[in-house]
């Protein structure tokens, strides 16, 4: 396919000409959002609520049963803890008492655990948004994908306010997934419907 | 809206004479997408298919119904960001400062990809990127493949390409699944079901869906529900996937997908095999600046501060998602638009749609009248670039150049400015005088001369008497005033013309 390649890259060169203007990229949009963190924690929990996902806030003391708390929430009462699919990354204090840790297994099997917990890499107040990044503590995509219930854990540390203040905590090379509530749909007369092919059911347990 | 000429407008359907070429050129000798392959010329112009979709209550009535749906939602979510028109500035001129260095950063993104495990394809046309695709899917030994939504891939025909050669694609998108499973064409970027409503689908869904509850109801839930049901299996047992992208960034290889559904994830994810098929200009240079597209788009497509789900990987991860990756970079006529100085600007379209949404015309038309699978204003721009003008030149005229897509649009293209430039190549490639040239020629000369500009605006003072008093001409004039007036209104001659009204005011002075 060289010869494709070379006829392509020959075709834009004849296409710009030798004039190859240097342009400015006028950046005097916001970059930072200057509210307090108090103020983003509760714009981020609106954004989130308002995309239909849960949000339970807890003390970093109080992050396991909130983490059961969730399970309720998402599952109902009387969940299997087995039937819960953890990324291998979340902290022991987080996990509910046997429950499953992702070992690698190939991903459709993943698809019979009825809820995953994760950590998160980085949350965007503005817009309601959790990123996951493929980390041990995000796991890897599939577990926050195939199961019906998923419960992310968010500390108050990796909030900021809106997407230019996200990009620079990312690895552009890690397998990022960013999640704004439950899966959903707006194809039938453009009206949003949540649940589709992800996770029907989006539970946070936000920490501070 | 205005209407091209009546002529005989050159379609790719009918067969090419032998010798004849498979595609046009450009002045700068660059080749425009070929004939035969794709969709992007209808079979028939844009009036005449327009005529046909006008008559159409219920599709008018879904259209208005979804658009302004649509459109209040987005204006309420651009409402709240207080620097919108600095964010459409910084998209306007990356896009810009991308098209100015668009083989040096191509070069870059294949380096990238490639030291990361992916393998990069260059593709001039569609036939070459369908042949591509179908011999990777062919390499993996699978006979069916699972697709996420792009626009690329229907631009070029794919999925005809693969069944050509026995594979099956399955659409996973709810609006392209509905459009598949209805044997249908797309007739929105975003919303490819957009004409359809809610009992529509339903009835679509009894009749194609294996196994489908028979009691479904057409609540959309319901709808959705049955659309997981029915692709829950195929994600699972899928080998290769096949998708578009979004956005890719030069500087890290980056490839980013954005979606709501997670059929995308699905697709992305499950698979050993993924192969990206992506038009040239969908690059950007910087990880940096994705953090302005990031916030145009979403706003702008479906009206969310930020859809349900984005996805970018890099190459290949072990242990997470495809094993194996491809990347198609498609021509297919691109570099002929960047050859056009005022016309490149239609490269930085980011598909959000919200052209669409927010035109007179694509509102009552649809999007099946424009014939492409770029419809609306922005592919009354793009398609007839792609092609050459001469094979979609009905298009240019279908705008009343309201100007309502430039203020709509989050990078800021200048979509009725295109729209008139390309008009102008139209009736400068006709070889034949048409009577509207030979109508504005005598004008022009009329014009020119205050003499018989006076003496003309006198005569057409008589027009008064046609129209009885009414504000306007009556549509049935004798042909070829016809041609003008079956589709525009053309005013009655006032009373007293202007300078008649100067020289009353202000006696002989100047």
């Amino acid at each position: 396919m060289t010869g494709a390649r070379e006829e392509v890259l020959g075709r834009i060169r004849t296409a710009l000409g030798e004039r190859r203007p240097d342009v400015a990229i006028p950046r005097d949009y916001r970059a930072t959002d200057d509210r307090p963190a108090a103020t983003l924690l509760d714009v981020l929990v609106d954004r989130l609520e308002d995309y239909k996902a849960s949000v339970l806030r807890c003390g970093p003391d109080e992050v396991g049963p909130t983490v059961a708390a969730a399970l309720d929430t998402g599952l109902g009462a009387g969940w299997e803890a087995a039937s819960v699919v953890v990324a291998p990354g979340v902290p022991a204090g987080w996990r509910p008492d046997g429950a499953t840790e992702d070992d690698g297994r190939p991903a459709v099997e993943l698809a019979a655990f009825s809820a995953t917990l994760t950590g998160i890499a980085v949350a965007i107040a503005e817009t309601g948004t959790l990123v996951l990044d493929g980390g041990p503590l995000s796991g890897r995509r599939a577990i926050s994908l195939l199961p019906d219930c998923l419960v992310c854990v968010v500390e108050a540390a990796q909030v900021v306010g809106g997407v230019p203040e996200a990009l620079p905590r990312l690895d552009p090379n890690a397998p990022l997934t960013m999640v704004s509530g439950p899966s959903a749909t707006s194809d039938i007369e453009l009206q949003r419907v949540e649940g589709v092919h992800g996770p029907r059911t989006l539970v946070v347990v936000l920490v501070g | 809206m205005t209407t091209a000429p009546e002529r005989d407008l050159r379609t790719d359907v009918t067969p090419l004479a032998p010798g004849a070429p498979r595609s046009g050129t450009t002045f700068l000798g660059l080749p425009t997408a070929p004939r035969g392959v794709g969709h992007l010329r209808g079979d028939q112009s844009f009036p005449e298919a327009a005529r046909t979709a006008l008559r159409d209550g219920q599709l008018r009535a879904n259209l208005g119904h979804a658009t302004s749906t649509i459109r209040r939602k987005r204006a309420n979510v651009v409402g709240e960001v207080p620097d919108w028109e600095q964010l459409r500035q910084a998209g306007k001129a990356v896009k810009t400062a991308t098209m100015a260095r668009l083989d040096e950063h191509l070069v870059e993104l294949e380096r990238q990809v490639t030291a990361r495990g992916g393998v990069v394809h260059w593709a001039r046309d569609a036939d070459e990127a369908n042949a591509i695709v179908t011999r990777l899917v062919q390499a993996t030994g699978a006979d069916e493949v699972v697709k996420v939504k792009s626009m690329a891939t229907q631009e070029i025909g794919l999925n005809e390409a693969l069944e050509d050669a026995g594979i099956t694609a399955h659409e996973t998108d709810l609006a392209e699944l509905i459009v598949q499973l209805g044997d249908d064409k797309p007739s929105h970027i975003l919303v490819p079901a957009i004409h359809k409503n809610r009992a529509e689908i339903r009835e679509i869904f009894l009749r194609t869906m294996q196994g489908v509850d028979p009691e479904l109801t057409d609540e959309p839930r319901r709808l959705a529900m049955a659309a997981r049901k029915h692709l829950r299996e195929r994600f699972l047992r899928a080998r290769v996937a096949i998708s578009g992208a979004n956005f890719a960034v030069a500087e890290t290889g980056t490839l980013a997908v954005v979606e709501s559904e997670g059929n995308g994830r699905m697709c992305l994810t499950l698979p050993q095999t993924l192969i990206t098929v992506m038009g040239i200009e969908k690059l950007v240079p910087t990880w940096r600046d994705l953090e302005v597209f990031l916030q145009l788009l979403p706003r702008s497509s479906t009206g969310e501060r930020m859809n349900p789900y984005t996805s970018m990987w890099t190459g290949v991860t072990p242990g997470d998602g495809p094993q194996e990756f491809h990347l198609v970079l498609l021509d297919n006529g691109r570099t002929a638009v960047l050859a056009d100085e005022v016309g490149r600007e239609a490269l930085h379209c980011i598909r959000c749609s919200a052209c669409l949404n927010v035109c007179p015309v694509y509102e009552r038309t649809g999007g099946h009248a424009y014939g492409s699978v770029y419809p609306g204003p922005i592919g009354a721009v793009l398609s007839p670039q792609l092609t050459g003008v001469e094979d979609n030149a009905s298009l240019p005229y279908a705008s009343s150049l309201c100007g309502a897509c430039y203020d709509a649009c989050p990078v800021a293209i200048d979509i009725p400015s295109i729209l008139v430039h390309l008009r102008a190549e139209h009736v400068e490639a006709q070889e034949k005088v048409t009577p509207e040239a030979a109508a504005f020629r005598v004008l022009a000369k009329a014009m020119s001369n205050p003499r018989l500009w006076h003496l003309t605006q006198r005569v057409a003072g008589l027009g008064r008497f046609l129209a009885r008093g009414k504000p306007t001409m009556p549509a049935a004039l004798p042909p070829p005033v016809s041609g003008w007036t079956r589709s525009r209104d053309l005013p009655a001659p006032p009373k007293q013309t202007f300078t008649q009204a100067w020289a009353r005011e202000h006696g002989g002075r100047r």
